[in-house]
This record gives C-alpha cells, sequence and structure tokens, in this order.
C-alpha cells in the first residue's frame, strides 16, 4: 500500500531512534500528541518504548468522542426516544455512555432505529430511502469531519430532501490547544509542563498551518504538524527536540506531503457557507471553551436538529470519581485515576477516554501496561 | 406427497407444526440435501455405536447477517465451525446434528441454497448430518433463519490437549492469514460496502488435525481464533495456562487485501474473526516438524511461527511490533466498530 | 483525530463528483467534492467516504529522504 507502508518501515525507524538518542540533551522533553490518531499510532507501534526516557507524550484532548459532554449525548437519546427519528451515525459514537448508562449502543438494542453509517452521504441515501421518517445525522468530529457535514446540508438543499437534519457538535482544534495552554492549576492538581505539540495530521490538511501560529508566538512553545504513520510521529518528536534545543520556536510541517500552508480552501469555503461559530461550547474536561464549535447558520435552519425538534440540554454532570477531566488535560495518566481498571474497564467504560479507542484510557488499558 | 414451491415459496407458520407441511419442508429439503441412512428413518433421534475412548462434544449456534456471503453462507459456516470446535481438543467428529429456527417469511429459495451448501460441507467433511429440528417463529422474531449445530467425536488415546496444558519454551504457529473472514462480511455488510477479492476462510479443520496430532501427538494447545481474532484466542491460552506469550507482528500473516481494508475502517486484523485458521502451541523440539506437515497440507500451506510462551509477563499477551517497539495485545472489548477517529 | 488513508483514484465518474479509489486491491467510492483537479492515478487522502487533499508524491520522497539521513 503506497504513502503507507514505506512510514513503517523498521529500518528507518532505527535511524530516527538513533537519532533521538544522539540529539537529546540532558533535560527532560515533554511532548503533548494532540490527537487521538497520534496517541493510537504511538501506542499500537511501540512508539514510547522506543524513546529515551527523557521522552515522554502526553496525551491530549484531541478526540471529538472524548471531548463530547454528556449532556449532548442525553439530549439525541431523548430526541431518539421522544420523535422516533432513524438516528445515523459514525460508529466511535454508539459505546459512549451518557447518563444512566445509557448509549447507543443499548438504545439500539432496545428497538429504536440507530444506523451506523461510513460516510455522512450514507445519511443522504437513507432519508431518500424513508421519506416518512426523520432521518438524523450525528455530526461528531474536528475540522477534518465537518466539512463532509457541510458537503451534506449542500446535497440535501440541492435535492429538497426535508426530512434530514443534522445534529452539529462539530469542534475546532486551535481553540481547544489554547484553552490547554491557557488552564490555570487549581489547588492541589500539579501543572503539566508541555514543551511542545504535535500537532493535528489532517485537521491541518483543511485549516493549513497558520492557524497554529498563535502557539509559537504567544505561549512561546515549538508546534510540529506530524502526519500520523509511526514515522512521521517519531521524525516530528526529533524536529521539536531540535527547536527546543535550538531555542526556536515555530510552527514546523513535517507532513508535507498531504498539509500545504494555505490547507483546503475548497473544505473552508464550504464550511463557511453553512456553518457558523457558536459562542461558547461545552468539553469534557475543559469546561466551556469560547468559540470552540460551529453549529449550522440559520439560513440554513432547517437542517438543524436542534431547531426543527426545539432540543433542549439538560445539565448533566460527569459520572462521580471520574477524572476524564484531568485525564483529558494531560494532568495525570491514566492508572492515575481511581476508577481505571477497578470500575472503569473498556467493558464497562465511566466515560468517554475509556470508550474511544483513541481515548488515552482505552489505548493506556489495551497497549500501555507495559509501561506500568 | 406434494411437491412445495421452492421458487417462490416462503416459510410459514404450518412449517414448524409438525404436521403435513412441516414434513413436506424436511423431506422435500432437508433430507433431500443431508441425505443419509440415519437421518432418512425419520425417527426423533439417531442411535449409533460408538468405538471406546474419551468423547467430545461441541455446540454452536449461528446467527450470521448477512446469511450469504464472499466464501461461504450461514449454512457452511454452521458446519465448519462446530466441526472445528470439537476437532480442537483432537478428536475426530463422528456425527452432527442441525436444529434450524426459521423465520416466517424466509424464502424457501433461499433456505434450499443454504441447506444445500451445509449438505455438500457435511459430505466434503465425511461428517454425517444425523438428527435436527425446525422451528419457526413469527415474522420479526428472527433474523431468516438461526442454525444451531452440534457435534461428537473421538479423541485418539495418548492426546492430551486444552487451553491450560501451555508450557514455557512452546512455539505458537498459525495456519494460515487473519482476518479474512471478518473482513469479508464486513464488505457485504450495508453501508460498509467496498469491492475487494477477500473471501470468508470458512472451511473444516478435522482433517489437517488428524494429521497433525498422529505426526506430533504432544501438541499442547489447540484453538481457532473465531470471534475476538488472534489476539483474544492467545490471551484466552496464556490466562488458563498462566504464562506470558511473546509474538512478532512481522511472521503474522495477513493478506494484502485484508490490510488494505482494515486501514479503510481503522481496525486492527489482530481482533478480526477467522473461521478456516487454527492457533498450536507446541514443544520446541517439535515444532519444524509440524510446521513442514502444517504446510504440506492445503488448508495449512501458509501456515507460520508466530511466537513462543514465556515465563515473564504471565497472563499477558505481548508483541514486538513491525517499527520494532513492544505492546501489550489485550483481549478485545466489545465489537470493533469502524471508526472516524 | 481522523482517520484518513491515502488511496489511488481508479477512476472518475462523469459528474466529477465521485470517483472510484483503489487501497491496496480494496476498491471504494467515494466524494470528490472537497477537492479540484483530481486526474486517474493521482492519490488523495480518504476521510469519511470524501478526498480531502491530493498527495504529493515529491513531497513524500523528500520526507522519507529526510527520515534517512543520520545524523552528525
Amino acid at each position: 500500500m503506497k504513502y503507507i507502508e514505506e512510514f513503517r518501515d523498521n529500518k528507518l525507524a532505527k535511524v530516527i531512534t538513533a537519532n533521538i538518542k544522539k540529539e537529546c540533551q540532558d533535560r527532560q522533553y515533554n511532548i503533548m500528541e494532540f490527537c487521538g490518531g497520534h496517541t493510537h499510532a504511538i501506542f499500537r507501534y511501540g512508539v514510547q518504548n522506543l524513546m529515551p526516557d527523557n521522552v515522554k507524550y502526553i496525551h491530549g484532548p484531541g478526540c471529538p468522542v472524548c471531548v463530547l459532554p454528556i449532556n449532548r449525548l442525553d439530549s439525541i437519546i431523548d430526541l431518539i426516544k421522544q420523535e422516533n427519528v432513524i438516528l445515523c451515525t459514525y460508529g466511535d459514537m454508539l459505546r459512549v455512555p451518557g447518563s444512566d448508562k445509557n448509549s447507543l449502543m443499548k438504545i439500539k438494542a432496545a428497538g429504536f432505529d440507530i444506523k451506523m453509517v461510513y460516510s455522512a452521504m450514507d445519511a443522504l441515501k437513507i432519508a431518500t430511502e424513508n421519506p416518512n421518517k426523520e432521518v438524523v445525522f450525528f455530526g461528531i468530529g474536528f475540522e477534518t469531519t465537518t466539512p463532509p457535514t457541510a458537503v451534506l446540508i449542500k446535497m440535501a438543499k440541492q435535492l429538497k430532501i426535508k426530512n434530514l437534519s443534522i445534529y452539529c457538535n462539530h469542534v475546532l482544534t486551535p481553540s481547544a490547544m489554547q484553552s490547554i495552554l491557557d488552564m490555570k492549576v487549581e489547588k492541589g492538581e500539579t501543572p503539566v509542563m508541555i514543551d511542545g505539540f504535535l500537532g493535528p495530521s489532517h485537521v491541518s490538511s483543511i485549516i493549513g498551518t497558520t492557524p497554529y501560529e498563535f502557539v509559537p508566538k504567544k505561549y512561546h512553545k515549538p508546534i510540529v504538524i506530524a502526519g500520523f504513520e509511526p514515522l512521521d510521529v517519531m521524525q516530528s518528536t526529533l524536529m521539536i527536540i531540535r527547536q527546543l534545543n535550538e531555542g526556536r520556536c515555530e510552527v514546523e510541517n513535517e507532513y508535507t506531503r498531504v498539509v500545504k500552508k494555505e490547507g483546503n480552501k475548497k473544505a473552508q469555503q464550504l464550511v463557511a457557507k453553512y456553518l457558523d461559530l457558536r459562542g461558547t461550547f461545552a468539553w469534557r474536561g475543559l469546561g466551556y471553551v469560547k468559540n470552540s464549535a460551529l453549529k449550522i447558520k440559520d439560513e440554513y435552519s432547517q437542517y438543524d436538529a436542534e431547531k426543527k425538534f426545539n432540543m433542549t440540554e439538560s445539565n448533566t454532570d460527569d459520572i462521580k470519581g471520574c477524572e476524564c477531566a484531568a485525564v483529558l488535560r494531560g494532568l495525570i495518566s491514566p492508572p492515575e485515576c481511581k476508577l481505571y481498571k477497578k470500575i472503569c474497564t473498556p467493558e464497562n467504560p465511566m466515560g468517554a477516554c475509556m470508550v474511544s479507542s483513541e481515548g488515552a484510557c482505552a489505548a493506556h488499558y489495551s497497549y500501555g501496561g507495559l509501561l506500568e | 406427497m406434494n411437491k412445495i414451491d421452492i421458487k417462490n415459496g416462503v416459510v410459514d407458520m404450518s412449517h414448524g407444526g409438525g404436521g403435513k407441511a412441516s414434513s413436506q419442508l424436511i423431506e422435500q429439503i432437508f433430507f433431500k440435501y443431508f441425505a443419509n441412512e440415519m437421518l432418512c428413518t425419520a425417527d426423533d433421534q439417531a442411535s449409533f455405536d460408538i468405538p471406546a475412548g474419551r468423547m467430545s462434544i461441541s455446540t454452536d449456534s449461528h446467527v450470521i447477517s448477512p446469511l450469504i456471503f464472499p466464501g461461504g453462507d450461514i449454512g457452511s459456516l454452521s458446519v465448519h465451525g462446530t466441526l472445528n470446535d470439537v476437532s480442537m481438543s483432537g478428536a475426530k467428529p463422528l456425527y452432527m446434528s442441525a436444529g434450524f429456527i426459521l423465520e416466517e417469511g424466509l424464502k424457501l429459495s433461499l433456505l434450499e441454497k443454504i441447506v444445500k451448501s451445509m449438505g455438500q460441507a457435511s459430505v466434503d467433511a465425511g461428517v454425517p448430518i444425523i438428527t435436527g429440528d425446525t422451528k419457526v417463529v413469527e415474522k420479526g422474531h428472527g433474523d431468516g433463519i438461526f442454525i444451531n449445530t452440534t457435534a461428537i467425536g473421538i479423541i485418539p488415546e495418548g492426546l492430551d490437549i486444552g487451553g491450560d496444558k501451555a508450557q514455557i519454551g512452546d512455539k505458537i504457529i498459525i495456519s494460515g492469514s487473519i482476518g479474512d473472514h471478518g473482513t469479508a462480511i464486513m464488505s457485504s455488510r450495508e453501508n460498509l460496502e467496498f469491492d475487494t477479492t477477500i473471501k470468508s476462510d470458512s472451511a473444516a479443520l478435522h482433517h489437517l488435525i488428524a494429521d497433525m496430532v498422529q505426526v506430533v501427538p504432544d501438541i499442547h494447545c489447540l484453538r481457532d481464533p473465531t470471534r475476538g481474532g488472534l489476539a483474544t484466542t492467545l490471551n484466552e491460552f496464556s490466562r488458563q495456562s498462566n504464562v506470558g506469550i511473546d509474538i512478532i507482528e512481522q511472521k503474522i500473516p495477513v493478506k494484502t487485501s485484508v490490510k488494505s481494508a482494515c486501514e479503510l475502517l481503522g481496525l486492527d486484523p489482530m481482533y478480526i474473526a477467522n473461521e478456516g485458521k487454527l492457533i498450536c502451541l507446541v514443544p520446541a523440539n517439535k515444532v519444524d516438524e509440524l510446521l513442514k506437515l502444517m504446510q504440506s497440507h492445503k488448508l495449512g500451506k501458509d501456515s507460520k511461527i508466530i511466537g513462543e510462551v514465556v515465563a515473564e509477563h504471565k497472563k499477558m499477551v505481548t508483541m514486538q511490533t513491525q517499527l520494532g517497539g513492544r505492546r501489550i495485545v489485550d483481549y478485545l472489548t466489545g465489537d470493533q466498530l469502524p471508526r472516524i477517529c | 483525530m481522523c482517520l484518513a488513508i491515502p488511496a489511488k483514484v481508479i477512476k472518475i465518474y462523469d459528474d466529477n463528483q465521485t470517483a472510484t479509489v483503489a487501497i491496496g486491491d480494496v476498491k471504494k467510492d467515494i466524494s470528490l467534492s472537497l477537492v479540484e483537479d483530481i486526474k486517474k492515478d493521482d492519490f488523495v487522502l480518504v476521510h469519511v467516504g470524501f478526498a480531502l487533499s491530493k498527495l504529493s508524491e515529491s513531497d513524500a520522497k523528500k520526507t522519507l529522504d529526510l527520515f534517512a539521513e543520520t545524523s552528525i
């Protein structure tokens, strides 16, 4: 498979590992890898294991499933029960627990019509095939997954589909990064010293590299846009180490084969046409973050499930004892959560960090036991 | 007796009623394709003599969807799956039973296709289906057809195979490529369709196993990595035997088409079901002999040694990744679902 | 982050909006609504049934060369 296998070559891995060992100085290098995909690559290929002891990866909140607050999930579950809609969702959301341990998978087992789809376009097909039922598409994801939702609205309008709407939960990466960099340390918490960031691969293919310039400019941290194959992660780690050693602080792009500085203008324009910024949005673990999420524009409100069905949001709290918030912010590692492994397991997840295979806790549980 | 309309007819509640309609269905479909003396006596049970020895029995219910998939169908799968389960003790399978729960409205032409396939699988395996049962449930209460099969067999003397028999130093062999079956199923599921040449590997392994145990009777463990895949089965062995297991990713055979499909959907072949493969744990001094034998067999030609049993990290499976790093390979939890993230 | 995979364009439909891509020997139909100037045999990045970006062969090669450079 071209562009895949070459970026997993173990001979090249040896070269990069040797380079990292040679260039590491006598100091700690704490690198926050923001994206679930990077968490996955690090664990699946055992990358942390190949790094010297003073290079540590901290897992950030880059998993849109992990950061969706319980009450947003509760709201869509309530809608399905009350209005008997067909819900189309990406597979990631099916096992996320809401309140009372409800999940979309459990509701599906109870007989409600929930369809897992691979693409937003499948929702269009399902709406066309079921003209007498209301179809709702669960729009989740960062900037990578947002343009397909915009295309869905465009096509629905073009084809004059009346029975389709979208529950929009798309969130924005730079805002989340800023929120982490801004966060104040609560009493009793140990501040996280993040030395640099591995920037998201595919979010950047859409938004380009310019939106990350605030990271070095305002916060004086280097950031390297990293591809998501293990060699990309390792080379990007080396690039951050070099920046820190040389006292440089800038946005670098390791993923040049996909990411351009200006990003994907066509996709950006489509998103701007159909979606607007929300003033604020709740992120699990980060609280309310300004200008961090999108909603459907008023002129397309017929496709906005929240308006169409007058959806309301309850104020639900995270499960008692659940420390997803601290894990998502990189403050503690999964084993430091009191529920981890004892009560919270992949079979019985308490919070999203354990449900999503990208979540720090699930990844640690499955792959990381060696580190304990 | 009147001929049932297989071409246009459907299953209805009378077919499960035990009366004329039931008899017609049984004779014109089941007896026709499972034809053997014991079955066609039409008694409520089958009676037979068996040689003295230790017996093995296994039962499995098959509820797969879609009913027909590339490389097989629920019928052939139900024969292969249960024969494999019973033969993983080293047993030679002798006879099978088959129970059917049919949903009202199931097309008779589809039922015939499935039963014909089952009959063929049974003939190819040399293990007759000697007794059975049919019930019908109302529309909406079944997924078209559910099949339960049970198989019995006799274990040759001198074998002591079990999940708790792994010894430190044992080598681990997989009989061929992993992930074929589960990926073939996924490629035919709604909303996930993709074009591929991947076929299910569904196959009966008892002939291969019979040869294996004859040449190397001190095989310690045998299992077919079905639901949960290779990773789950290795974890089962390590827990049951209270040992550690180390495997090497680069040695594990995975077809390119399976790798590609997994990349597309974000899945890990280690956790995907196989229906025509076995994992074998064998003393190190016998592994080369066993591997050679397996590779000379049609169903074992791609066999590879993938790892070994170790004293460290008991009850845990670790893997040297293709990158040279090390990771834990845990049990599968829940279903592997295609992901966006 | 987002699971996206490089795939080769093997057929573009007449509407220029849909294409068949191949990853290894697995083929899937995807949407081209988010990209422009895609030709047969180009490689694109595919995420949830959409092409997001064209892959640059020259940049890929440069990246691999960089991986292979040993530090002094």
